[in-house]
């Protein structure tokens, strides 16, 4: 017997069937990891969002075609076939989810965090939003709508939080610091 | 499909558990499934993405809700390189016996003895495509969703069934799911955003769910006034 998780053994015995079948290499599965570790991630999304909090003009684009806005970035990671970037106000707050299975915006925020894909996150967020997001940290006035997203097709949505209250003289590269993957997804306040 | 995996507005779960949030892959075998996906892609195992989803939808439930997102994901694809006849089952058992795995251990994969088929071979990457009809809604429309459970893959997971929101945007063409996940071709459909409020949804107020929903699953819904 080994220690190993039953799923983790499987999944090195089909590594290595798909090895000797010429199917994969084990440097293959290295660079992608790495990839997907290094240069993939949510730095993406937060270049889109210092930028729109600084340039108008930037962020009336992101808002009307984010997808044609991405497009000339051209992020690595892909699967961003259409995007739309929903903007978070004293009004009205956005979370994202994908109650189906996980998607999520890879090209600009890279990789899912594991609560994402896990079933209390998927199963809560549209039934009881007020109150997942108040566990998460995020307590809301009763007069603040919530906005949930589910996103059931190939359309992928990311959030733009609010900037933070001391952005008076800060840098574009100082406020790329500033946005958090949870801030882009919804559940978090920069 | 009314499978576990469709988790929307399900009771029971508790608390949304941050532990291990920042790393990308937990343990190697992670990415090396993240890779392997690719791989089966490449291999032919499927042309959609939708067939790979409907497979990870079929897996064992109870794997689905303890294997993790890369169990999950190894389910999926076993369960298609078996039935593209990449891998055996046989040989696969061999190799993880081998690796010391015990017979015991569950199994995520649910290969079909009668899988549907390939498909096509799609003509253009993605899953943008025309649709030759003009769309049946526009911005505004109230419209109701279908009340009907399909046996398949669908993207109206099964708490929006049967209820009426308002179409918010119309987003073009795009290859259908529920038949592209079958292997019954691309039938492109005209997908649009629609938002239902908590009430219409959960009888509760203060919030709203917008979902994308093929042209299918809608039908207009006539007003009272």
């Amino acid at each position: 017997m080994s220690d190993a998780k039953p799923q983790a053994l499987r999944a090195e015995a089909l590594e290595s069937l798909l090895i000797e079948k010429g199917l994969l290499t084990s440097e293959l599965v290295d660079e992608v990891v790495h990839r997907y570790s290094e240069r993939v991630g949510p730095m993406n999304g937060a270049r889109l969002v210092a930028r729109a909090w600084l340039e108008p003009e930037f962020k009336k684009s992101l808002l009307e075609d984010a997808t044609a806005v991405v497009a000339d970035y051209n992020f690595e990671g892909g699967e961003v076939q259409k995007l739309v970037v929903v903007e978070n106000t004293p009004e009205i707050h956005n979370a994202v989810v994908c109650t189906l299975c996980s998607c999520y915006p890879w090209g600009v925020l890279g990789l899912p965090p594991k609560w994402y894909k896990d079933p209390a996150y998927r199963a809560r967020i549209v039934s009881e939003p007020r109150e997942v997001l108040t566990e998460m940290g995020v307590e809301l006035d009763d007069d603040i709508e919530i906005r949930v997203w589910d996103s059931s097709a190939e359309v992928r949505y990311m959030v733009l939080p609010m900037p933070p209250q001391d952005i008076e003289g800060k840098s574009l590269k100082e406020l790329e610091t500033r946005v958090t993957r949870d801030s882009m997804i919804g559940v978090q306040r920069v | 499909m009314d499978g576990v995996h469709d988790l929307g507005g399900k009771p029971g779960f508790g608390k949304v558990d941050k532990t291990g949030e920042d790393e990308v892959f937990h343990e190697r075998w992670e990415g090396a499934v993240f890779t392997m996906v690719g791989a089966g892609s490449v291999a032919g195992a499927w042309y959609h993405s939708d067939q790979f989803r409907h497979a990870v939808e079929r897996i064992a439930p109870e794997a689905y809700l303890t294997h993790g997102y890369y169990g999950r994901w190894l389910g999926g694809l076993e369960t298609l390189l078996v039935e593209a006849g990449i891998v055996s089952r046989d040989e696969l058992e061999k190799k993880v016996a081998e690796m010391g795995g015990a017979d015991t251990d569950l199994v995520a994969a649910n290969p079909s003895d009668d899988p549907d088929p390939l498909g096509e071979k799609p003509a253009k990457p993605g899953a943008r495509r025309s649709v030759k009809t003009q769309p049946l809604f526009s911005v505004g429309d109230r419209v109701r969703t279908s009340k009907d459970s399909v046996p398949g893959h669908t993207r109206l997971p099964a708490y929006a069934r049967d209820k009426v929101g308002e179409v918010i945007s119309c987003h073009g063409g795009w290859v259908y799911p529920d038949t592209a996940a079958h292997g019954r071709g691309e039938d492109p459909q005209h997908l649009f955003t629609v938002r239902f409020t908590s009430e219409a949804l959960w009888n509760k107020a203060g919030f709203s769910v917008s979902l994308d929903l093929f042209e299918p699953y809608l039908a207009l819904e006539e007003s009272d006034v």
